[in-house]
């Protein structure tokens, strides 16, 4: 904590912890990418093959592609986590624009109507869901339905553009009430274009929760065509005969990228949408 | 420091066409997804229609329901919730009118019915074994609390405003916009929940339609059931261990990355990012690490260190260190991204006013960090233990799928079977007792529900007017 000199020595009692733990961090990763590029022979028998890496990336990819329907998987997650995103950011939003700008009846119990919710995890409550859903007739026939209507609207996303109205100076809504602007003229115009690194953080949250989807896609699709990409992952660790480490590594390996990458892209965005939150 | 974060928040990637950009493009998106499912869509519709018109028969059973017990059997449950609503209220309210006792009496007597309405009063019956009976008055009490936490919100103000002006004016709006989040939470998330506590209450195999009302005795059984108090000692133990680790490791990683050195961001981006990957991913890759012979990664180093090779996902214990090391270094990254902005938060000149008084900087840490952190850390908590409790599972079915067995072919369960897997594996297979996995979904929720309920403490301070 020192004062911030503006020419400083580099701090080597700083960096070189920080390094040793980034690349421990990252050590099961560079074990998956070097795993990725071994036959299944070269996996499976000894000497241990860390170094260097092998030929075989591309041959395990396209058994992804080829053996375990992943470009079926992966078109099927993006349309999913989309509409997850989208949807949740919509509902969120509009939520919010409700309870920050309105003044109305039963204000208090519609909050914590949304609040409860926090405490009641879609994990648990999956088997009644399930029954609902074969009522329904989603599971089979609209499988998309059934992955994407049940999660369509969040407290957080609700609480976290609350939130963030909520620091916006109330002048701006009052100018546009002079102006005559209907709400979600006020929302369009004026919210939205200061809330984008809140959104973006919202819908980066989101989405790594979309992608990553597991369990509920195993319980409801029980269709190959219909799948998810987690499953996809799943499924290729009992991919063979032998397990096959690089295939099941090569299946992490593309079933990791997109989250990382939106990740990576929009990073900048994402701390400062926290930052806000932060902030009480 | 708003007014920063929000001049800072309008850039717009596409200028001023951004907007109307993403609205044109969600809009058909959406349109296309929903319009090409219009039939399910329309299911749904007639599901809800058919649900309403059963409504009035629902409220008649209801009714013949209290009419048909008797009133010594009802009226415990009620005066339990009016009571607490009461003494409650009293206590919590500062200076509170008779109106609002009152209030609080009627919210608590109202709102002990939400739970135990459902289990048709069985417990408050004479012959009831005890330890039923206190479940039923835990019962009462839970939903009383649930319905009392917004009146006593209410009674000290309401929901804060965010301001006193600057309001639009109309009736129907604010309820328009609210209305598909309350409707999908309604139907996807509020329903469901009483459906598993229902579920949990009568006695039916898989695919059989045949049930029959038990009470609580799902959830007696399961106390008695060896696999399943072992299935809830692994879940304690593995969630303690990931919460312990997760958050000490982390909050020492981002004391070192929340200085202020040269590629500070680039440091963050590496400790932070395996929060993005799946705990599916990062099972399959602890797999790959933790697999048998001297091929893994733990055991190439292990041998080249010692010599010999253990079978880890084969040893009850090593398998629950894999499980552990898996999620903690699938969740670590979230928790230093929070620890981070946490340290950032920690006023300079209050520390630096300690270093000048002479405080040290392990005084410094104990004294004003690590108080000034607590809210993260509560934050960090409830999530880390959500996750262990919940989230784990794409971990455990990649990683040891619930094994090794313990005792004799499994008799005594799985040595990493948590709660969240065993639920799951019991629910559905053929056969299997869904009333069982009922009640085991009902105890894991109660579980975390009680955990993020001590938050809300904290979290109502903060959205009320305090006086």
């Amino acid at each position: 904590m020192t004062p911030s000199v503006k020419k400083q020595k580099t701090r080597w009692d700083i960096h070189v912890p920080l390094i040793i733990i980034c690349f421990v961090m990252c050590i099961p990763a560079l074990y998956a990418l070097q795993s990725a590029t071994l036959t299944v022979a070269e996996g499976a028998f000894p000497p241990p093959k860390l170094f260097p890496p092998g030929n075989d990336l591309i041959p395990n990819i396209q058994d992804l592609f080829e053996k375990l329907n992943f470009g079926q998987y992966i078109v099927n997650t993006v349309i999913v986590s989309a509409v997850i995103v989208v949807g949740k950011t919509i509902l969120a939003m509009l939520a919010g624009l409700a309870f920050v700008y309105f003044q109305f009846a039963g204000k208090t119990v519609l909050f914590f109507f949304v609040l409860l919710t926090l405490l009641m995890p879609t994990e648990i409550i999956l088997l009644p869901l399930f029954n609902m859903m074969s009522q329904l007739g989603w599971g089979q026939t609209y499988p998309q339905l059934a992955l994407t209507m049940p999660f369509l609207a969040t407290a957080t996303g609700a609480f976290l553009f609350r939130q963030h109205f909520s620091n916006i100076p109330r002048e701006l809504a009052e100018a546009a009430q002079i102006d005559g602007a209907t709400p979600l003229r006020f929302m369009f115009s004026v919210l939205i274009p200061m809330s984008w690194n809140v959104i973006v953080a919202h819908s980066l949250i989101q989405f790594i929760g979309a992608w990553n989807q597991y369990l509920w896609a195993v319980l409801i699709v029980n269709n190959n065509d219909s799948q998810v990409i987690q499953v996809g992952v799943r499924q290729a660790a009992n991919f063979g005969l032998t397990p096959d480490y690089g295939v099941l590594m090569a299946a992490g390996i593309v079933a990791s990228l997109p989250p990382l990458l939106l990740f990576i892209l929009l990073q900048k965005q994402f701390m400062s949408g926290f930052a806000i939150t932060k902030e009480k | 420091m708003n007014e920063d974060n929000i001049q800072d928040a309008s850039r717009p990637i596409f200028g001023e066409y951004t907007a109307p950009l993403v609205l044109t493009v969600t809009v058909v998106f959406l349109g296309w997804f929903f319009l090409s499912q219009w039939d399910g869509i329309l299911s749904l519709f007639s599901w809800l229609g058919s649900g309403i018109a059963d409504a009035p028969n629902a409220l008649s059973r209801v009714i013949t329901h209290y009419t048909s017990i008797t009133p010594s059997q009802w009226l415990p449950s009620v005066g339990i919730g009016a009571l607490f609503g009461v003494v409650t209220t009293a206590r919590l309210i500062s200076k509170p009118s008779i109106r609002g006792i009152a209030l609080g009496g009627l919210v608590g007597g109202l709102g002990s019915q939400f739970l135990v309405l459902p289990t048709q009063h069985c417990t408050y019956t004479p012959e009831t074994p005890p330890i039923q009976v206190i479940m039923g008055v835990f019962l009462a009490i839970f939903g009383s609390v649930i319905a009392l936490i917004p009146l006593w919100t209410w009674l000290r103000g309401g929901v804060s405003h965010a301001g006193t002006s600057g309001f639009f004016r109309s009736r129907t709006l604010p309820y328009l916009f609210l209305l598909p989040m309350v409707l999908n939470l309604l139907l996807f998330l509020y329903y469901p929940s009483i459906q598993t506590v229902t579920l949990s209450l009568f006695s039916r195999r898989f695919p059989l339609p045949q049930e029959r009302f038990v009470c609580l005795n799902n959830y007696t059984a399961l106390a008695e059931d060896v696999i399943y108090r072992n299935s809830f000692i692994i879940t304690f133990v593995i969630m303690f261990a990931v919460v312990v680790f997760s958050l000490g490791i982390a909050l020492g990683i981002a004391l070192l990355a929340s200085q202020k050195v040269r590629y500070a961001n680039v440091y963050r981006t590496l400790l932070i990012w395996p929060f993005a990957l799946s705990p599916v991913v990062a099972g399959a890759i602890f797999l790959a690490m933790f697999r048998e012979g001297n091929t893994g990664l733990i055991n190439a180093l292990l041998n080249a260190l010692t010599g010999t090779t253990v079978s880890w996902l084969r040893d009850a214990n090593l398998a629950r260190v894999a499980i552990v090391a898996a999620a903690v270094w699938n969740i670590l990254g979230f928790n230093v991204l929070f620890y981070i902005a946490g340290l950032q938060n920690v006023p300079k000149d209050l520390l630096e006013a300690a270093s000048i008084d002479g405080a040290n900087r392990v005084q410094r840490f104990w004294r004003i960090t690590l108080p000034m952190l607590a809210p993260f850390t509560f934050f960090l908590l409830v999530t880390n233990v959500t996750y262990a409790f919940y989230g784990i599972y794409g971990a455990v079915d990649t990683l040891t799928s619930g094994g090794p067995p313990l005792g004799a072919a499994g008799s005594l369960g799985g040595a990493t079977s948590v709660l969240i897997y065993k639920l799951y594996e019991d629910a559905f297979n053929p056969g299997s007792p869904i009333g069982l996995a009922g009640a085991q979904a009902v105890i894991l929720f109660l579980l975390v529900a009680s955990l993020t309920v001590l938050q809300f403490r904290t979290l109502e301070s903060r959205i009320t007017y305090s006086e």
